[in-house]
């Protein structure tokens, strides 16, 4: 007898189940569907704001329904989490190198989180938090 | 059988058959070369070399320093003829590797790095942290996918050469994958298959280096030269037998006793250097064979440290620090630490010499030709002499090259001298191949266990063909390793599978091992003398006027090897005493 | 020495005789500090020589013994049976076709690594005679990890792209094109990134990581698949969003 290679085919609807890597890797591609929805919200707002003031009041009304704090809430969670993996990345796609050593993988990510949190700062004082 | 027609069949793609291969290629582009290993190149066993490889770079070394070097620690054994030719070629080919990418350490104004070696006059040894081999290699399969002209077989498995009118033809092989039988025609083939160190159990070899191409050629007539000397790394992790680099001591670290007393000094290497000040050809920068050897008198004396793995020394790098050893030694930081769970930042680690490498191999001339027309040879299998009685560290990753790329030029000499051949001359001989494997398959009286049998080859080696040896011993070696020849004709193989099987592999491995090891035995036998890695405890001289020789073993079938011998060729450097001790006792 | 018995459950297929895979139980005798490869020759050794595998250098360098423990892509020679207290599973590289028992067939990623040109590209070769190309350490080090990828193909196993579409050229083969791209010697990028910054190529890549947590030699080919991508992006900008750009 002689060869018959044996194919393994992958399940393509089922094969990120097969490791938790994979998993957490399909969590952050589903995360990205909530930070679309909410870029679509925004857009609905413009539009409601152009439509006139009784258009916009009824939309800001809408916004304090039970279903839309929910949204919010989940929306919210779902772009830190995104945006934890994306300011991780940034150390492997951004190595620093200075002279032979390069600059530690922490501190570039870090470096994020800080202008990250100076930038949510700056825009929280401007719609009058503080 | 299934019949490639090709110019130059290159068996092996190691170091020494990837620089053959792309040689072949750059020289002659017309030239069809079919390169066959029975692993793909990237496994091939250069990958584990570590330390570095020799070629003078530096202003305040020179041709001489280098030659003298490898001819003293050679003990005299070495073709001075070919240490000649080996010392001028060594910068270029390792610059040439340079211009191929290899990543070499170096210096702040971007010039390459050196490093000292044992039995090394001047810091000359190129290097790529403790991975030199492994770019070494890789650079070399990388730049050879550039050649179209070099077809590569990968996984097959080289069974005969192919011999017509005393010239070699070609060779037969079996596709691993398939079990089909392939018969390679060729004007010339090169022999680049590596080494035979499994024959012993406790070795830094890789499972593949089981002498292969060797037994290929001496079985085909060609004599073997010089394979008594086995060299011991001294220094091997005790349970895996894993390689820790020469460059652990070139960068300063110290071996010790179980009293902590660097026992070198005792053994004619002393007086003891300071600490982290490691002083070249002195003290742990001494020799291969002297090291191993002193390790066998301090086991002798009891003052070695006992371990779970048995009697050690112990090799102590902690003053290099954490950055050095992270900087210069990170596999062997690795290895110790998963291996043998000792942080080599922290503690000394226990070691003891292991088998490494075969100074001995098939007969070549400076020009790498065996004396079998059409057949050339390179790297470990082979012997053109350059490493006499015992190599230096970091002289052989260089040898690959050079004579890996010496063997295409003489093989590109030869094509032009041979006469035509009407293919179908050489099916009689191939057949004879396709008979010897189909014996294995229809044997039922198979009653030896591959396994069983390689359990005693290995043993007899360890007893009696070890650092020390004796006539009582190395006879008792010789007969064995004979009984189990012959007992070998009746192994068995289990697995009747075409595909992929291993069980056939490992005993057509076994049977190159054999032949190989029965040279060994009977060479060391008849050399009643003590030289570099060769050492008798009844014969504890060297003894120039009557073996300042080669010894030349010759396969007679069945029967035990013809031995016989020739003269060294000396030039320039009339046997002379190795010192290794500082003050040049 | 501490011994202890070590069951293994071991994936077989022989064409000859098989249609289909199978787990084959083998109980052994072991060191407790013996890696899964050493467990596997006392098999084939003493219990049954017709498991195949291939092995050799015993020091996670020559990458010939890649397989699946646990489900993970590891090298048998570098993983601990001390962190396997329970039955061992072990299986051929995923994505890889099985020859045999665990033996795969790597033609895939011989292909696309020699796609990729992995080797140093001069517009004018340098003579021997003018010595080497000047690298300083720090140019040395802009490259040196992406060179010490060993071609074991556990990250090929690991990566769920190759795994899906297997046309992508794969994290080591890219990480490779990388390397001789950062190469001081080289001048070949532009050629490297026809094949690199393709649909098969870097754009294949949905960055999600396992290369490089499996990598045995830390290499990290996700991070050098990530850089190819702002190599590319920037590429593209240059060349069709700026006047008169070549890249």
């Amino acid at each position: 007898m002689s060869r018959r290679p044996l194919i393994r085919e992958v399940p393509p609807a089922s094969w990120f189940f097969r490791h938790p890597r994979y998993l957490r890797y399909m969590a952050r591609e589903v995360t990205s569907v909530f930070v679309g929805a909410y870029c679509v919200l925004l857009v609905i707002a413009m539009q409601r704001l152009a439509a006139g003031p009784i258009a916009w009041q009824e939309f800001l009304v809408a916004l304090r329904s039970p279903v839309s704090i929910i949204f919010h809430l989940l929306a919210m969670a779902a772009a830190f989490y995104h945006a934890g993996t994306w300011f991780n990345a940034t150390q492997k796609a951004m190595p620093l190198q200075i002279g032979e050593n390069f600059v530690p993988g922490s501190y570039i990510s870090g470096a994020h989180y800080l202008v990250w949190a100076v930038l949510s700062l700056v825009v929280l004082f401007f719609a009058g938090v503080f | 059988m299934e019949t490639v027609s090709t110019d130059v069949v290159i068996v092996g793609a190691g170091g020494a058959g990837l620089r053959a291969a792309i040689a072949l290629a750059e020289t002659a582009p017309t030239l069809r070369i079919a390169l066959i290993s029975k692993v793909y190149p990237m496994r091939s066993h250069t990958c584990a070399a570590e330390g570095g490889a020799a070629g003078v770079i530096k202003p305040d070394d020179s041709f001489d320093f280098h030659f003298h070097d490898t001819v003293g620690g050679g003990d005299w054994l070495s073709d001075q003829d070919c240490v000649e030719y080996f010392i001028h070629e060594a910068p270029k080919e390792l610059l040439q590797l340079e211009h191929w990418g290899c990543p070499w350490n170096r210096e702040a104004d971007g010039s390459v790095a050196v490093r000292p070696f044992g039995g090394m006059k001047k810091q000359r040894t190129w290097f790529a942290a403790d991975k030199s081999g492994f770019h070494i290699l890789h650079t070399l399969f990388q730049t050879s996918l550039q050649f179209p002209s070099i077809t590569r077989f990968d996984e097959y498995f080289g069974l005969d050469l192919l011999m017509h009118d005393g010239r070699c033809r070609g060779i037969t092989a079996m596709e691993m994958r398939s079990g089909e039988l392939r018969q390679f025609h060729a004007k010339a083939v090169i022999i680049a298959g590596g080494g035979a160190g499994r024959m012993f159990p406790f070795s830094t070899n890789g499972a593949i280096k089981t002498g292969d191409g060797i037994a290929m050629a001496y079985r085909a007539g060609a004599p073997l030269k010089d394979m008594e000397f086995v060299q011991y790394h001294p220094t091997g992790l005790p349970n895996t037998g894993s390689l820790l680099t020469e460059a652990c001591r070139g960068e300063g670290g110290i071996l010790t006793n179980k009293h902590g007393r660097r026992y070198l000094q005792d053994y004619g290497m002393g007086p003891e250097t300071p600490v982290g000040k490691p002083q070249l050809k002195t003290m742990e920068l001494g020799p291969r064979d002297r090291l191993s050897q002193a390790y066998w008198h301090e086991l002798q004396k009891g003052n070695t440290v006992s371990t779970q793995w048995g009697e050690c020394v112990l090799l102590d790098m902690r003053h290099l620090g954490a950055k050095k050893i992270r900087e210069r030694l990170p596999l062997v930081h690795e290895l110790a630490e998963s291996y043998l769970g000792v942080d080599i930042i922290k503690d000394p680690v226990p070691i003891r010499p292991v088998v490494h490498y075969m100074m001995g191999g098939i007969s070549t001339n400076t020009a790498a030709a065996t004396p079998l027309p059409g057949l050339f040879a390179a790297g470990e299998c082979a012997c053109v002499s350059l490493n006499g009685a015992n190599r230096l560290g970091s002289n052989s990753l260089v040898e690959l090259l050079v004579f890996g790329r010496r063997a295409a030029l003489s093989a590109i000499d030869y094509l032009q001298t041979v006469p035509a051949l009407d293919a179908s001359s050489l099916n009689a001989a191939a057949d004879t191949t396709r008979q010897r494997i189909e014996a294995l398959y229809n044997r039922n009286d198979g009653v030896e266990s591959m396994s069983g049998l390689r359990r005693e080859m290995m043993d007899t080696m360890e007893k009696n063909v070890g650092i020390y040896r004796n006539e009582a011993g190395l006879q008792e070696g010789v007969n064995k390793i004979h009984e189990l020849r012959a007992r070998y004709t009746r192994v068995k193989l289990t697995d009747r599978s075409r595909v992929f099987n291993t069980d056939l592999f490992q005993i057509l491995e076994l049977g190159s091992m054999l032949d190989c090891a029965e040279a060994v035995t009977v060479g060391a036998l008849a050399r009643r003398e003590s030289r570099g890695a060769h050492q008798r405890l009844d014969y504890v001289d060297r003894d120039d006027t009557n073996f300042l020789r080669h010894t030349m073993v010759h396969r007679q079938g069945a029967d035990l090897p013809r031995v016989d011998y020739l003269d060294v060729v000396i030039t320039r450097s009339p046997p002379g005493v190795r010192d290794y001790s500082g003050d040049h006792k | 020495m501490k011994e202890r018995l070590v069951q293994l459950d071991v994936l077989r297929y022989n064409p000859d005789t098989d249609t289909e895979a199978h787990f084959q139980r083998y109980e052994v005798m072991c060191q407790e500090e013996w890696v899964v490869l050493d467990a596997l020759n006392k098999v084939k050794e003493s219990i049954d020589p017709t498991l195949n595998y291939r092995w050799s250098c015993h020091m996670a360098v020559c990458g010939s013994c890649g397989m699946m423990i646990n489900g993970e892509p590891k090298l048998s020679c570098h993983t601990f049976l001390r962190d396997y207290p329970g039955v061992i599973r072990v299986e051929p590289l995923t994505h890889f076709p099985v020859e045999r028992d665990l033996v795969t067939a790597p033609d895939d990623f011989m292909e696309k690594l020699k796609r990729v040109k992995p080797y140093v590209i001069a517009k004018q070769k340098k003579p021997i005679e003018e010595g080497e190309y000047k690298q300083t350490p720090a140019q040395l080090m802009k490259f040196r990890q992406y060179s010490m990828c060993i071609n074991c193909m556990l990250c090929y196993a690991a990566c769920p792209e190759y795994g899906l579409t297997p046309h992508f050229v794969g994290p080591a083969a890219l990480t490779l094109a990388h390397r001789y791209n950062l190469d001081s010697r080289d001048e070949g990028r532009k050629e490297r990134m026809e094949v690199v910054a393709t649909k098969e190529g870097v754009w294949e890549c949905t960055f999600v990581g396992a290369c490089s947590e499996v990598c045995p030699a830390q290499v990290d080919p996700a991070s050098a698949l990530q850089q190819l991508k702002i190599v590319g992006s920037i590429d593209w900008i240059v060349e069709h969003l700026l006047p008169g750009g070549k890249p």
